[in-house]
């Protein structure tokens, strides 16, 4: 990313939209402090009562996996299908759980 | 590197309908492509404000100037949406701007047209927000990640927009015969340079062909801009306004409008500078920028201090 740039640092943006379910990521915003970062999501990601609850992370503080290595971390272990309920046998007439 | 290799891998992801994020590999044209796109969609959403803002003082009610308030705040936002995907190719915000202020990027040319009446405001929303709609709701499957989801923000918010357009063309329709006469003359000027904001014609257009292969555009010039014409002539009928063009006629064996040639001589002189505002929404813009240049000083210095003040606590 370029260095040069008046407009106050990015910002990532993450929205809990109700209450019991987890934030997730909406966007960004630029902004000089945490205060300003708060300001400006609420007034740009949540006009229409889109959440309850905001976080908003210095972007440059997240670490993010390199899509390179997306085989190696993701890598479906079809190996392991014991990792799958359906890998083991119910006994005749026991009821799921 | 722009190996054979790198680009096949990158077309079997695009034809495959799985969207590129900003860490992926990319070729290098389509990320000018995606940042010259992106970021003349955001300057003409932030440009767009200026022709709407002439009104906020004049708005014939309170409910009107409240819901003006509100779209133009819209628009703010929806640049600043852009601008974050635009950000995300690896342009900074501030060579962004500067690009507007020198300008190598352009704004839709439709903003240098000026709002003289009040019916001018109901046809901005109804023409330019809806032209704008059936873009972006194109757009949505845009290949590029953070532009289309971007874009599928904007089109939830977008909507209100040109229905409240629509409700000031019907209600001046529907009024006193001057009322109506204004809404008729908003339509004569507003129409054609709405149907040149989906650029030019397919055969003529320089930039569709890589962006249809990469799907940044998902569908061409000319099937967009039919697509507004067809359900735009039916609004007009309805509140019993005429669309100002002798050659429009339905053609029962395709299913479309007909419509008459469209004025390029025009749309090229506003595109290069000779619209009737370009110099003023440009020097507004500007001048905006440069007097806001305090208050940036002043956020950075305060954040500076505050970070200082961390350190010795």
């Amino acid at each position: 990313m370029s260095t040069k740039d008046s407009q106050g640092q990015l910002w990532e943006v993450f929205i809990q939209a109700n209450p019991g379910i987890p934030h997730k990521h909406a966007g960004s915003v630029h902004a000089t402090d945490k205060e300003m970062a708060l300001q400006n999501a609420r007034d740009l990601y949540t006009r229409r009562s889109e959440g309850t609850s905001i976080w908003v992370v210095p972007s440059a503080a997240i670490v993010a996996s390199a899509p390179e290595d997306s085989g190696m971390l993701f890598d479906p272990s079809n190996d392991k299908p014991y990792r799958h309920p359906t890998f083991y046998v119910m006994p005749e007439g026991a009821k799921n759980i | 590197m722009e190996s054979t290799n790198n680009l096949e891998k990158f077309q079997t992801i695009i034809d495959a309908d799985t969207k590129i994020e900003p860490k992926d590999w990319m070729p290098e044209d389509y990320r000018k492509h995606l940042i010259r796109q992106i970021s003349q969609h955001a300057h003409s959403e932030v440009i767009g404000m200026q022709p709407e803002g002439n009104w906020i003082t004049r708005a014939p009610s309170l409910r009107a100037k409240l819901i003006l308030l509100a779209k133009i705040q819209d628009e703010a936002g929806h640049g600043l949406y852009l601008y974050s995907a635009c950000e995300t190719l690896g342009i900074s915000r501030e060579e962004l701007i500067d690009q507007l202020h020198t300008g190598k990027a352009k704004y839709s040319s439709i903003f240098n047209y000026a709002a003289i009446t009040w019916a001018d405001i109901g046809a901005i929303g109804w023409l330019v927000d809806g032209a704008a709609i059936v873009n972006q709701i194109s757009l949505q499957r845009t290949s590029y990640g953070p532009y289309s989801r971007a874009m599928i923000r904007i089109c939830k918010e977008e909507s209100f927009h040109q229905r409240q357009g629509y409700e000031i063309m019907g209600k001046l329709a529907l009024g006193t015969p001057e009322q109506k006469e204004m809404a008729q003359d908003a339509l004569n000027r507003w129409w054609w340079p709405s149907l040149m904001m989906f650029g030019p014609h397919d055969s003529d257009s320089p930039h569709s062909g890589k962006a249809m292969t990469w799907r940044i555009k998902r569908e061409s010039n000319d099937v967009l801009r039919q697509r507004f014409i067809d359900k735009t002539v039916q609004q007009a009928e309805v509140i019993g306004l005429k669309i100002p063009d002798d050659k429009l006629k339905w053609n029962e064996a395709k299913g479309v409008y007909e419509h008459g040639e469209i004025n390029w001589e025009e749309f090229n002189q506003v595109i290069n500078g000779n619209g009737p505002l370009n110099k003023i929404r440009l020097a507004n813009h500007i001048s905006a920028h440069e007097n806001g240049a305090w208050v940036r000083e002043a956020a950075n210095a305060y954040a500076a201090k505050q970070k200082k003040e961390v350190l010795v606590a």
